[in-house]
């Protein structure tokens, strides 16, 4: 993998989301000596994606460090910064490759505070591109968020935008716990759009409602909130105005917002990439059925990717949710009586 | 063919197993008092190791490890570390824990299930014990990383066990260690036994010194029963990490007297006849013999000294049986700094509030 390097970004020609991710790393490292990257390639190299592009050359190698190839280690050793007091803010190349440091984040950075009764803290951010639909190679583009959004302990964030990403990498690098953020690659270099690049955070814990409607509720995160608003847009067109909700903080979960907008509604559709079963939208239908059936007109419907293997580049559409299948949805609980 | 590295790894002992001095006297072993310290450090620990196995068989303490026979190893260490220093242990460096500082409330509040054992009111800088086995490693690098970057002169002490050794997280520690030069010493407290795994067939290595070779530092073995020798050893690597010279890996070698813990039974793998063996190599002996030929110790001054020890023992143990649990809301309590909205009301529902999740 080696995307072009990004353009640089600027208020005027607004940023993509990985300007936008670089950004607010410089933002939050001007700020805060004790915030250190750590990751593999992100130094001179500026990370694969360059999402830390000119940070190293900026703030010099020992806040800017390239690591080995060492996932464990990746997420392990910023417990350690992190107990000592400084704000690590590592990166993990690819979703993929996360695997080995999961035992870090369950054991170690999601208990810390607990397990020593709040002696030991740990604010450290873990950052990884996840997803597919950039014709990346084998493992490069699965969506595991699910597996992240079960773990007690730790937030569990993923922008949409690039304003979103760099709000809520802000607030996340500013939170005293830590977080997973997870960035969908596919929007990396999606669209640019005006980002105020003054350092002020976003809310996390928080859906953000990106299109208002009063005939169906459209739940999304990440990069499914492409074909999510292609399709609301296009329901608009057959006179159904749906609301579209961007969960952004998948753990902990706003699920106000949701009950709120399904209570208008009283239709939802779920969307998401990542495999059906066992899905984090398996989650937020859980909770309506439990707390919002009262309201529900018709059933709740999930879009998901299939419960198969992530296929290679060659079949990667077919397997990704696309417009048509959340028009189908959409429409079957839009009509359903 | 040119030969491009060559490696060795040495083996340092002080007091022989029958507590006579061999080589290099060390200072510390002329100072009567400092002696009389270390070995008081020793038994406790294992007074206290005896009182815990004795609450977990009634019922008082949940499962517990026991570091009999390894009461060298912690001692000498910590009596080497400065307070400043940072502990990382695994689960049987109780005499490395107490000797900074951690209380034996503390260590039986954490074995009998209360989070609060944790929360040493000494040594506010250790980490916990670590239970997944040698995953504490990378958190040693990130504490030496920290010190580099402050410029302070202190160090990250890791102690894990042979059967850590095996493990791809020690090696990542370790390999960043050498490469960034943090100031670490990562000792490997071998105790011959990865609970029913022999040394021998945990790997084909001489020695698990040299697993320090292939991150590009030093690996020295010790003899682990002798606490002259694991806190001179001790005392080098941390001089050498303080000035800058990077990591050590210590390899102690000492024997497990116990079980893996008081859920295990060692008899189901290993004989009676090689566990007496290692009792004639023990630690605390050693040193009560060499006191006695050495700095006049006398039965006297042995049953005075364990006499305190379990009175110590069993004050900890009536403050342990007297401390109430925590409320149930501390389980959410100290889940994040503040509580998310999202959780409060699972907190309500534990309280036995009514309402929804």
């Amino acid at each position: 993998m080696n995307p072009a390097s990004a353009d640089p970004g600027s208020t005027d020609t607004g940023m993509n989301m990985v300007e936008a991710i670089n950004h607010a790393l410089t933002s939050a490292m001007v700020a805060d000596d004790s915030i250190v990257l750590l990751g593999e390639d992100i130094g001179i190299n500026g990370g694969v994606f360059r999402a830390t592009d000119g940070l190293q050359a900026r703030f010099g190698k020992d806040r800017v460090r390239d690591t080995p190839l060492s996932e464990a280690l990746i997420a392990g050793l910023p417990v350690g910064l992190a107990a000592m007091g400084f704000r690590p803010v590592a990166e993990i190349q690819f979703m993929g490759f996360i695997y080995p440091a999961i035992d870090q984040i369950v054991n170690h950075a999601s208990r810390l505070r607990t397990r020593t009764r709040g002696r030991l803290t740990c604010p450290m951010v873990l950052r990884a591109p996840f997803g597919g639909g950039i014709h990346a190679p084998e493992h490069h583009s699965e969506s595991m968020e699910a597996m992240f959004a079960h773990i007690p302990g730790i937030r569990v964030v993923i922008p949409s935008s690039p304003a979103r990403a760099y709000g809520l990498l802000l607030a996340a690098i500013a939170n005293p716990d830590p977080v997973i953020f997870l960035e969908p690659k596919r929007l990396y270099r999606a669209r640019r759009e005006p980002v105020t690049d003054d350092g002020r955070p976003l809310p996390m814990d928080h859906c953000f409602k990106l299109r208002e409607g009063s005939d169906i509720t459209l739940v999304s995160w990440g990069a499914m909130l492409k074909e999510t608003i292609e399709a609301a847009d296009m329901l608009a067109g057959e006179g159904v105005e749906a609301e579209v909700i961007d969960v952004a903080t998948l753990k902990p979960l706003d699920m106000s917002t949701i009950l709120d907008s399904v209570g208008k509604t009283g239709r939802c559709v779920i969307i998401h990439e990542a495999p059906l079963t066992g899905g984090f939208g398996a989650e937020i239908a859980a909770r309506l059925a439990c707390e919002g059936l009262m309201q529900l007109l018709a059933p709740v419907e999930r879009v998901a990717g299939w419960d198969t293997v992530m296929p290679l580049p060659r079949l990667e559409t077919r397997y990704l949710p696309n417009v048509e299948r959340v028009l189908a949805a959409a429409r079957r609980t839009a009509s359903y009586s | 063919m040119t030969r491009v590295a060559e490696f060795s790894v040495d083996r340092i002992q002080l007091l022989d197993a029958a507590g006579v001095l061999v080589g290099d006297s060390p200072d510390v072993a002329r100072d009567r008092n400092r002696v009389i310290d270390m070995y008081r450090w020793m038994v406790l620990t294992r007074a206290f190791d005896a009182r815990a196995i004795a609450l977990q068989r009634t019922g008082r303490l949940g499962t517990y490890a026991s570091s009999l026979g390894q009461e060298a190893v912690a001692v000498g260490l910590a009596d080497a570390m400065e307070r400043d220093d940072v502990l990382l242990p695994s689960f049987r460096e109780h005499g490395a824990q107490l000797r900074r500082g951690v209380t034996m409330n503390e260590l039986l509040l954490y074995w009998g299930g209360d989070e609060r054992g944790s929360d040493f009111s000494g040594a506010r800088h250790d980490f916990p014990c670590c239970i997944p086995v040698g995953s504490h490693a990378p958190h040693a690098a990130g504490v030496g990383l920290a010190i580099q970057l402050r410029g302070e002169p202190w160090v990250a002490v890791c102690v894990f066990g042979d059967g850590a050794t095996s493990k791809g997280d020690v090696y990542e520690a370790m390999n960043i260690s050498g490469a960034w030069t943090l100031p670490v010493v990562f000792v490997a407290s071998n105790n011959e036994w990865s609970i029913s795994v022999p040394r021998s067939a945990q790997t084909a290595c001489e020695t698990l010194a040299q697993k320090a070779v292939a991150s590009g530092f030093e690996g020295v073995q010790v003899d682990g029963n002798d606490v002259f020798a694991v806190r001179e050893v001790a005392n080098r690597a941390l001089e050498k990490a303080r000035s800058g010279g990077g990591p050590t890996l210590i390899e102690a070698l000492t024997y497990r007297l116990g079980d893996h813990t008081t859920v295990d039974d060692a008899s189901r793998y290993r004989d009676d006849e090689e566990v007496g063996r290692h009792w004639k190599q023990e630690p605390v002996a050693r040193l009560r013999a060499f006191l006695t030929t050495t700095h006049e110790w006398t039965r006297e001054d042995e049953e005075t000294m364990i006499e305190s020890c379990h009175a110590e023992v069993e004050a900890a143990v009536e403050e342990y049986l007297a401390t109430e649990s925590q409320p149930v809301e501390s389980i959410f309590d100290y889940l994040h700094e503040k509580l998310p909205s999202a959780y409060a009301g699972q907190r309500g529902m534990a309280l036995g509030e009514e309402g929804d999740r």
